[in-house]
């Protein structure tokens, strides 16, 4: 078990370096190898244009709110000690996006440029401490589901009625790309806006391991081990909120990657919560990068969104997962 | 040497007072049975003297220091706690929940060291579980997971064992067996306090019971003076047969006071 903890990372960061220049090669524009290398290292011409204010852009972005997801869901599900835990299922990436919205509605974003990821991040960090107040002491499975259900369709019904009240067609689409998630048309001022705040995110994220793994005994036996379990969970959800907030306000919503990559890398680090932070953050790189370049390959006319590429996958494993978990659901 | 000294303690948990003015001071080296009838405070105490649950009012001195003095990581290398219930959320495999009661003496970042290994090892060995060590935590029965949940707490190796009904889920040969390795940890020199609800192995393995009713210390001192007709009344309003097989006392539930 011991080879495979440390093997998993390694070969998923193969993966993910892989997925990346793959996803640096692949777009609308039909632009050789040579010409693509030559754009990245030149920035010459059109397709230094291409390169460097597109691709590498989407690419870096596929691989911070991957990595933002994966972790945050492999972090939530430690903490909760509940499989099902995920920013998208919790609500907490919808919020997140509402606060977004909120800030385009409102002009916020068009004054200043940091509006964006910091309503986005209030509005995770909003739905983050409802969710935690919710689940309480007994954290029940169901209880919490619920709650990121009603959490989910609040902040939809909020994002509705800004679509709603949209003044224009501009405003709408703006909105719309927020619902429903993507990488496409971002800059390097994206990626420059979301970057900081991620790694502070994941950096927090990554130093509670241990703390996750004395709360497998539940949260009396990880106090008696030396864990502050109240100071562990404020961390989960400053990490959370600043991962994903950060992610979600340059991306929009990109649901199910933290439900699917934590659950789908669990059984190679021996179930360990610790052990499950770093896989779950490169894997989720890699599950982002990989169904982005999907949605340039699929042939659909107007471009697939990514979050809905992602929901399209994530919804049947999300039912499958609640099927496996049934009997404990009762 | 007093380990662990409870002065005046009161608790209360959501407005409802469960433990009043209790009053006992533990030593190394003793095995105390904690019992009573359900709802009497027993695992209450037990988590305000782990430093889990903080009183209304009273003292809560350990080794000479106030409870509320302690560092939760320090507090963890005294005193192991085994929570009532034996929750276990992942399927981690045997030996690594075992190797959770290394966890206060981890340094961030570092390899579990040889002395972890070995206290690991020496603890699987006690709880009879090194057969089990591969096999998921979540697939075991409940009493193989309760030996592994004992085990975790023998393997932190703390100078205080509070054990909250360990044996619940236990066949007859392993609660003795669970019995027998609590107190030869309390023989090398640990404060042991366990709850229990079994009056003979209380009767004749604990150095001393401390029967709580109602929130209050009922008796305190060695069985043979605790475990007694006419407290077995009071507490828990029951007739039993007190016996005794070879010098040891025997005790059987009879039947139920009206």
């Amino acid at each position: 078990m011991d080879d495979s903890a440390t093997r998993l990372p390694i070969l998923l960061a193969a993966a993910t370096l892989f997925a990346a220049v793959a996803s640096l090669f692949i777009g609308y524009a039909p632009l050789s190898a040579s010409t693509v290398i030559d754009g990245l290292v030149n920035d010459t011409g059109t397709a230094g244009v291409i390169m460097r204010d597109i691709r590498l852009p989407r690419m870096l972005l596929g691989v911070l709110s991957g990595a933002a997801l994966g972790m945050s869901g492999a972090a939530l599900q430690g903490l909760l000690r509940n499989p099902l835990a995920e920013p998208g299922v919790m609500g907490i990436a919808s919020f997140a996006s509402l606060g977004a919205v909120i800030a385009i509605y409102f002009g916020l974003s068009t004054a200043f440029s940091f509006a964006l990821p910091l309503t986005a991040m209030l509005g995770a960090l909003i739905a983050a401490v409802v969710l935690s107040l919710l689940s309480g002491r007994d954290n029940g499975v169901l209880t919490l589901i619920l709650a990121g259900v009603a959490l989910a369709n609040l902040a939809a019904a909020l994002m509705a009625l800004a679509l709603n009240l949209a003044p224009n067609p501009y405003a709408v689409s703006e909105i719309v790309f927020w619902i429903l998630g993507s990488l496409k048309d971002r800059s390097f001022d994206d990626v420059l806006l979301a970057a900081p705040f991620v790694a502070a995110g994941l950096a927090l994220l990554a130093s509670t391991g241990r703390a996750l793994d004395a709360l497998t005994l539940g949260e009396d036996a990880a106090k008696s081990l030396g864990i502050e379990v109240v100071s562990i969970q404020r961390r989960v959800i400053a990490g959370v909120t600043l991962a994903v907030g950060a992610s979600v306000a340059v991306t929009g919503a990109i649901a199910f990657v933290g439900l699917i990559v934590p659950h789908l890398c669990r059984p190679f680090v021996g179930h360990t919560p610790s052990r499950l932070l770093i896989p779950s953050a490169i894997g989720g790189a890699l599950l982002v990068l990989t169904a982005d370049i999907a949605v340039r390959l699929v042939p659909s006319g107007p471009e697939l969104m990514l979050g809905v590429f992602t929901s399209l996958i994530g919804v049947p494993f999300f039912l499958w997962l609640v099927f496996k978990l049934r009997r404990e659901l009762t | 040497m007093t380990a662990l000294s409870l002065t005046n303690l009161n608790v209360a948990l959501g407005g409802r007072t469960v433990l009043s003015r209790i009053r006992a001071n533990f030593g190394a080296g003793e095995c105390v049975a904690i019992m009573g009838p359900n709802g009497s405070g027993k695992s209450t105490l037990m988590r305000a003297a782990a430093g889990l649950v903080a009183p209304l009012s009273g003292d809560i001195v350990l080794q000479g220091k106030p409870m509320a003095a302690w560092r939760r990581a320090d507090l963890a290398r005294e005193i192991a706690y085994l929570p009532q219930g034996g929750e276990v959320h992942w399927p981690l495999t045997v030996r690594n929940i075992v190797a959770l009661g290394r966890l206060p003496h981890a340094h961030r970042f570092a390899k579990k060291s040889d002395a972890d290994e070995a206290a690991i090892a020496r603890a699987m060995q006690a709880c009879d579980i090194t057969h089990l060590a591969d096999r998921p935590a979540t697939s075991l029965s409940g009493g193989e997971r309760a030996r592994a949940l004992l085990a975790r707490a023998l393997a932190s190796e703390a100078k205080i064992i509070l054990a909250d009904e360990p044996f619940a889920q236990l066949d007859p040969s392993h609660q003795l067996h669970a019995m027998e390795v609590l107190k030869a940890a309390s023989e090398a020199g640990a404060l042991v306090i366990v709850v229990l609800h079994d009056l003979s192995i209380a009767a004749r393995h604990a150095s001393r019971v401390l029967l709580l009713s109602e929130g209050h210390v009922a008796a305190d001192g060695p069985p043979t003076t605790t475990l007694v007709s006419e407290t077995l009344r009071k507490t828990f309003g029951i007739d039993a047969f007190i016996g005794d097989h070879a010098g040891a006392p025997v005790i059987l539930p009879l039947r139920r006071r009206a």
